[in-house]
């Protein structure tokens, strides 16, 4: 309770209540009522001498926007003196400090689009309760190392647990790079000889990683486990319909959902020694990444989409929106008023009744955002609206709201598409 | 494709997620059609475990004239036995399923394969694309139905995806009159697994959505208001080439436009 810290605020900010005011103005009946209600207002007489009441300042909007009547007038600025001033301060959450420690735990992120995703944070939550377990065990303090490759976007790692930092960068870590990863790894193992390793037990890369150091290293992971403790581990086995109760290994490979995810505490984030230079990057590596091949956007699976752009009434000109979402090579999706009116295929409506889409980036072009449809998209990570309706629901659900008249922006946006396929390609022919 | 290419298809036995019984496995059944797709006449499809298992007849009624068991007790370690195998063989590619559909489960079989071989290893593939001058192209499969092309030397091991081309249907007949061919092997057990408790799979305990607001009013928002997005970019006045250009950025930004 920081507004009674006489350190943090004057003592003119402090809420002083008085109950007997309170207590009379609950009293309707009380002698003292009407002047103790009328106190902050002042009495209002009509031109006839008549006391008057002002139905239109009854009462206050709450926090949903509903305008509520406040009979016992707890909140009246009479009763109350004074409101409080520092209320919407921010909670600063308090500092997990971990010194010299003497042990580190790894969680190797996935770091989808450059984010820790939901299940790197459950990881992250679960190191710091075997950490918890060990501190209790008397066996030192630990620290949760996150442990990342390539580019990072994520802005709040302190809030999802991480004590020290390990990115490691360079251009042989990009793409697709198992065997340059597992070296990396490889070179943190001997450096610091962690306690454990935890991996995402995911299809975004972290079981293979996880599956080739331990082949490495020679040691028996658990995989799919999703009951951890520092001394036992059960995990799924026979395709999930078996569980596997057994000793914790050093190397784990972790479902989703395996613990909270950290919430109360900040932490410190800080850099961890790597020379990412020293990683013995063989030549010899045997595995060449030509990179991500084009797909067909429109056969990818709506609700497997990364990229889609949705179309709704605000759409007039279809040959145009077919165009775009060609040349952008993203999935087509439509609100359901566009698949009604006979625009689009059924298949392709999201929301309630149609698909529920998981795509990195939504593109909504002339959707209101009815919920139906907006349930729909709850999973999106990125929603860009274009729409010439500035106060719709769309706009204000989007990451980026564009006001403008559909037709135009797409027809940019074809241009902007064209002009950077263009010019990639142009360099591929130069290369070559 | 160049005629001769020794393709090990390594085969389990399945167990299907509903009513439980053996059959044959999913991913092996690709790895088999995508061997058979390879090279007909190269391919061996093996098996490590019992050779009584009459799911082995339905992946050698795929069309197989011969099926390779490399006979192991139900508790036995498949590994020791298959990295014997192999380095005898002359396989050049070895395809094998993601994970096991009974066992363990794991996923780390094919790693120590190649780990013990020395061999390197293409993860979730969904297609093999070419292979000449010892070399494969290999078409893996990512998440989202994205696809990788990657180029791998060979000999090399394979584990295949679902996105691969669907197992063919297994005829029993042809199944039957294959020919089993039994090696003699020593049966290695697993000690390790020895240790474990396994039992039939507890439901795992949903997460629940679970509001911590410190007033009355806080939670009653939680419940009601409609979900927000926190405070996006509102582009009102600019032109629409700076509008469209600020969506593109954006798209480039998250990489979804390459
Ligand atoms: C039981 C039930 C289930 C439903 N399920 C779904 C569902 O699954 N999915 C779904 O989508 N809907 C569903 N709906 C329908 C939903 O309630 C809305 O009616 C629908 O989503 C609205 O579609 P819309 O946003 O495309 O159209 P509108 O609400 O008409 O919105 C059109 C938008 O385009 C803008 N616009 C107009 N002209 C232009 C222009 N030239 N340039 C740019 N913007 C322009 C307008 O400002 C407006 O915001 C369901 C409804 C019910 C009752």
């Amino acid at each position: 309770m920081s507004e009674f810290t006489p350190t943090e605020s004057t003592l003119s900010d402090l809420l002083r209540r008085d109950p007997r005011a309170e207590w009379i103005a609950r009293n309707r009946l009380h002698p003292l009522h009407s002047s103790v209600v009328s106190a902050g207002q002042g009495e209002v007489r009509g031109p006839s001498g008549l006391l008057r009441k002002n139905p239109h300042v009854i009462g206050f909007i709450g926090p949903n926007g509903i305008k509520r009547i406040d009979r016992a007038n707890l909140s009246a600025a009479g009763l109350n003196g004074k409101k409080r001033a520092g209320e919407a301060k921010e909670t600063q959450l308090p500092l997990h400090i971990v010194d010299n420690p003497d042990g580190y735990i790894m969680v190797v992120a996935d770091m989808i689009g450059g984010r820790l995703t939901g299940h790197d944070k459950d990881i992250l939550g679960l190191a710091h309760q075997l950490v918890g377990e060990n501190k209790a065990a008397g066996k030192g303090s630990i620290a949760v190392v996150l442990v990342c490759f390539g580019e990072s976007k994520e802005t709040q790692f302190d809030l999802a647990g991480v004590d020290r930092l390990l990115h490691i960068t360079g251009q042989e870590f990009e793409g697709f790079a198992p065997e340059a990863r597992l070296s990396a790894l490889m070179q943190v193992e001997a450096q610091y000889k962690p306690v454990n390793w935890l991996f995402p037990d995911s299809i975004h890369g972290g079981t293979d990683l996880a599956c080739r150091l331990a082949s490495r290293l020679g040691e028996r992971p658990a995989t799919q486990a999703w009951q951890v403790t520092a001394s036992n581990t059960v995990s799924r086995g026979a395709s999930g319909s078996r569980d596997i109760s057994r000793e914790t290994p050093r190397i784990l490979m972790l479902m989703e959902e395996c613990a909270n995810a950290i919430e109360d505490t900040r932490h410190q984030v800080l850099d961890l020694a790597f020379d990412a230079d020293a990683v013995e990057t063989g030549d010899d590596y045997r595995l060449i990444d030509q990179g991500q091949i084009e797909v067909d956007s429109n056969a990818v699976p709506l609700a497997e989409a990364e990229f889609i752009l949705s179309a709704g009434n605000g759409i007039h000109n279809w040959d145009q929106f077919h165009a775009v979402a060609a040349a952008l090579r993203a999935t087509e999706g439509a609100s359901r008023v566009a698949v009604d009116d006979g625009f689009m295929p059924r298949s392709r409506q999201v929301g309630a009744s149609g698909t529920w889409v998981t795509a990195r980036v939504y593109l909504a072009v002339g959707i209101s955002g009815a919920i139906q449809h907006m349930q729909g998209i709850g999973q999106c990570d990125k929603v860009v609206a274009i729409n010439t309706d500035a106060g719709c629901d769309m706009v204000k659900r989007a990451d980026l709201a564009v006001i403008e008249d559909s037709e135009a922006i797409l027809d940019a946006l074809l241009k902007l598409a064209q002009e950077h396929y263009l010019s990639k390609e142009q360099e591929k022919s130069d290369a070559a | 494709m160049p005629p001769k290419v020794n393709v090990v298809s390594l085969v389990s036995v399945g167990r299907h997620p509903q009513s439980g019984r053996s059959r044959r496995a999913e991913q092996d059944g690709r790895a088999v059609e995508l061997g058979l797709k390879l090279s007909k006449k190269s391919l061996t499809v093996v098996h490590a475990g019992d050779s009584q298992e009459p799911v082995l007849r339905q992946y050698a009624g795929m069309g197989l004239d011969s099926l390779t068991v490399l006979p192991q007790a139900a508790d036995g370690d498949a590994l020791p036995v298959l990295v014997e195998f192999l380095k005898n063989s002359k396989a050049q590619v070895v395809l094998t399923g993601v994970r096991a559909e009974s066992g363990e489960s794991s996923g780390m079989l094919p790693y120590l394969l190649a780990e013990q071989l020395g061999w390197p290893l293409v993860p979730r593939v969904a297609e093999i694309l070419t292979i000449k001058e010892g070399a494969a192209e290999v078409l893996l499969a990512l998440p989202r139905g994205q696809r990788r092309s990657v180029i791998v030397s060979l000999p090399f091991i394979a584990t295949v995806d679902n996105a691969a081309a669907e197992a063919r249907q297994t005829a029993f007949g042809p199944g039957l009159r294959a020919d089993l061919k039994v090696l003699n092997v020593e049966s290695v057990t697993d000690d390790a697994m020895a240790t474990w408790q396994i039992s039939a799979a507890k439901p795992r305990p949903k997460r629940l959505k679970v509001v911590k607001a410190k007033t009355a009013a806080d939670r009653m928002k939680a419940a009601t208001a409609k979900p927000v997005g926190g405070g996006g970019k509102v582009m009102k006045n600019e032109t629409a080439a700076e509008k469209a250009q600020a969506i593109f950025d954006l798209l480039l930004e998250e990489k979804v436009v390459r």
